[in-house]
């Protein structure tokens, strides 16, 4: 009896266990929620759980919950691993992380040596904002989807905004001194020299990253160089410290970011008083003339104190569904084979796809400018008062860009 | 190039009395107490963020007046109920005490207004630019940061050298028994110097707030330059910390406008040549590494003259 009752209990639980996993799809968070990276990491959290929310409201994927498990892994790429091994041992075989490439690198890498070894048990990386092009050309992998637009297609989509805009001559580039700052500025000056080779690039900077506190020194540069027009892909207090510094000194120039409405952004925006000279490249706002995605900012509005900065977050959930449905299965190794090539209405309406060849999702890509409102913009940002206004919308066959990825399948 | 300097010797000044607006509580506790404050930029984003709150409900200027006091009390409760029993246990035990009290400060400042920047704007009073020079505005506000800066080193000067508090203040640390004996109640003492320190670098976080971002970060991002300026300027010296503020000031701001890098003194590397390693330390520029010139010169200070610029004592 006593022999029975010891097996008894070791036995239950599992049972339980395993009862659990088959009734929920859990998706791994693996992103920082302490540290620097914190504001941004739980954002991204409250996102993909409002998003899990609604795709529960409609009945889940496959008739099965989904539920979103936060792990923090401090912005740190050996953190990472160890979150993402504990993710997979509580039974989770869907990951999704964002923040920093180096993160999304080393994930990435991870998550292929352990398809490898563990065949069976495969494991889905989906990539919801790091944006290092090599993750789609040299360094692909067939378990990562990625589907934020890479740096590369949002320099593109820039500069051929920036292309047909004949008062801009003198552009500066500054940017953070990590793999991402690098890749824009390299990326800004291989485009700019092709599309507009009249453009005078007057300054090339790298400063460090999220260790200014006083960015005056960069601006008095900027203005010595006579530049009117920055590029930057900084984001976090690296971008609201600079436009606060242009702000106090007085630079005229238009502003080209890749995060000007990340948390922090349109605040800075607004005390610098730059109305309509702040622009931003995203797959989304929320002010973008589109009946459904205004009612999920609506919803999400009403519930937290933020706005929808990951409108690529809702087509990655909405693709899983999709997928799972397409598959008739939650295998992850059948559902990878699903997203493959799938074309999807996204979020902001257009037609997007998941290109097979390297795993990127291609969708429109608008360029917003932030300032003052009219009845076209409802939403406003941060409490500002000012809202993002679309200023150009560039539709996905001209955000296509090639890759050198050789995607090793598996058999 | 003249714009440049003119307007990088500004900004550098600007930015060095910034800096010595914090350090000078950070000296003056040192000087006083020796106890080696780590939690000191802690109590600056204290001052940001009471500014911030006292600012919202009544407006600026009364929290500028009020803030401090209140981060002063608090230092001064630190001091004792937590240091004082520390301080039987030496000198370690108080740094790793000062080490803790900075984590917990974060999380506190966390819980209560979150990890997101908070919208702190400077006064509409001074938020016009004061002056232009080569088309570049200064604002008012900057100017303001500058005056309050000269006017607390000027002030901390006057009080411990010329006044009976600064005399007593100061045999207080060199012999406290003696001046116990005298009838001065020199735990009181020790609490008052700790409560004003920290009120000092209250006054920094309500200055800097709307200068810079206030945020619950905002500690760790200062911290590190404050022990830098310190070091570099002696420990516990007042002058010293002015100038070594200064100093670092300048030095970071004009490394910043200088784009000169080892190729473009001694020309690029040879084609062939790939080694990836020197390339980077070759391509560098020096406004690259600009944010690393105070660390290096505070090693080359503790190398050179360990004591500081005006330091006293080797310590």
């Amino acid at each position: 009896m006593r022999k029975l009752m010891i097996a008894a209990a070791f036995a239950l639980p599992l049972v339980g266990g395993t009862a659990i996993a088959q009734e929920t799809v859990k998706i791994g968070y693996i992103d920082p929620l302490s540290g620097g990276g914190a504001s941004v990491g739980e954002i991204g959290l409250k996102t993909y759980q409002f998003i899990a929310e609604e795709l529960n409201a409609k009945g889940g994927i496959l008739g099965k919950k989904v539920e979103i498990v936060p792990f923090d892994n401090k912005t740190n790429p050996q953190e990472s691993l160890i979150q993402a091994q504990k993710a997979i041992d509580s039974g989770v075989r869907y990951l999704t992380q964002g923040n920093g490439s180096s993160v999304a690198g080393a994930l990435s890498d991870f998550v292929t040596k352990y398809n490898d070894r563990n065949p069976g048990k495969e494991v889905l990386y989906f990539n919801y904002a790091a944006v290092d092009p090599a993750l789609t050309n040299d360094k692909c992998s067939y378990w990562h989807f990625r589907w934020d637009a890479n740096s590369d297609i949002k320099m593109e989509a820039l500069t051929n905004y920036i292309k047909d805009v004949p008062s801009i001559k003198k552009v500066y580039l500054i940017n953070q001194d990590y793999s991402f700052g690098e890749s824009v500025r390299t990326a800004a000056k291989a485009m700019l020299a092709a599309k507009r080779p009249d453009i005078q690039i007057v300054g090339n900077e790298l400063h460090p990253l999220l260790k200014i506190t006083d960015f005056a020194p960069y601006i008095a540069k900027i203005k010595a160089s006579g530049a009117d027009t920055v590029i930057t892909g900084n984001w976090g207090q690296d971008f609201a410290l600079l436009l606060k510094a242009a702000a106090d000194s007085g630079l005229k120039a238009n502003w080209f970011t890749y995060y000007a409405g990340g948390a922090g952004g349109p605040t800075a925006v607004k005390q610098a008083n730059l109305n309509h000279q702040v622009f931003t490249v995203a797959e989304g706002f929320a002010n973008v003339d589109n009946a459904p995605s205004r009612e999920f900012e609506k919803a999400l509005r009403a519930k937290y104190d933020f706005s929808l900065f990951y409108p690529r977050a809702v087509n990655e959930m909405r693709m899983l569904a999709l997928a799972a449905e397409k598959a008739k299965s939650l295998d992850p190794v059948k559902i990878a084979a699903a997203l493959e090539g799938m074309e999807f209405e996204v979020f902001n309406g257009g037609k997007g796809f998941m290109r097979k060849d390297d795993h990127q999702f291609f969708q429109p890509i608008y360029i917003a400018s932030l300032g003052e409102r009219t009845d076209k913009e409802p939403f406003d940002e941060e409490h500002t008062g000012w809202g993002w206004k679309q200023v150009a919308r560039i539709d996905t066959p001209q955000t296509m860009l090639p890759t050198t990825c050789k995607m090793d399948r598996p058999n | 190039m003249l714009e440049l300097i003119v307007i990088s010797t500004l900004n550098g000044v600007l930015y060095g009395m910034l800096l010595f607006l914090m350090a000078s509580g950070l000296t003056v506790i040192f000087s006083m107490l020796g106890v080696l404050n780590f939690a000191h930029a802690s109590f600056y984003m204290l001052g940001a963020f009471f500014g911030f709150q006292i600012s919202r409900w009544i407006g600026f200027w009364p929290a500028l007046l009020i803030a401090p006091p209140l981060v002063g009390a608090i230092g001064a409760a630190v001091e004792r109920y937590g240091l004082r029993p520390v301080h039987k246990n030496g000198h370690v035990a108080e740094l790793l005490f000062t080490f803790g009290l900075a984590f917990a400060i974060e999380e506190v400042v966390q819980i209560i207004w979150g990890k997101s920047p908070v919208d702190f704007r400077v006064p509409p009073l001074l938020d016009f630019p004061a002056f232009t020079i080569f088309s570049t505005n200064y604002p008012a506000y900057k100017m303001f940061m500058l005056l309050v800066s000269i006017v607390i080193f000027a002030g901390l000067l006057i009080t411990l050298k010329k006044t009976r508090i600064g005399l007593i203040v100061q045999a207080a640390l060199t012999h406290p028994h003696m001046v116990g004996h005298l009838g001065h109640n020199v735990g009181r003492i020790f609490m008052l110097v700790f409560g004003v320190g920290t009120a000092l670098a209250a006054v920094a976080g309500v200055i800097a707030g709307p200068a810079l971002v206030t945020q619950s970060n905002m500690a760790g991002l200062l911290g590190p330059i404050l022990f830098v300026v310190v070091v570099v300027g002696g420990l516990g010296s007042l002058p010293g910390a002015f100038i070594a503020s200064l100093l670092i000031g300048l030095v970071q701001t004009f490394a910043v406008s200088i784009d000169g890098s080892l190729a473009s003194a001694f020309g690029p590397l040879a084609p062939g040549y790939k080694n990836p390693f020197v390339a980077d330390i070759w391509n560098v520029t020096i406004a690259q590494i600009a944010p690393i010139m105070p660390y290096f010169l505070l090693v080359l200070i503790l190398i050179v003259r360990p004591m500081g610029l005006l330091g006293k004592r080797e310590s």
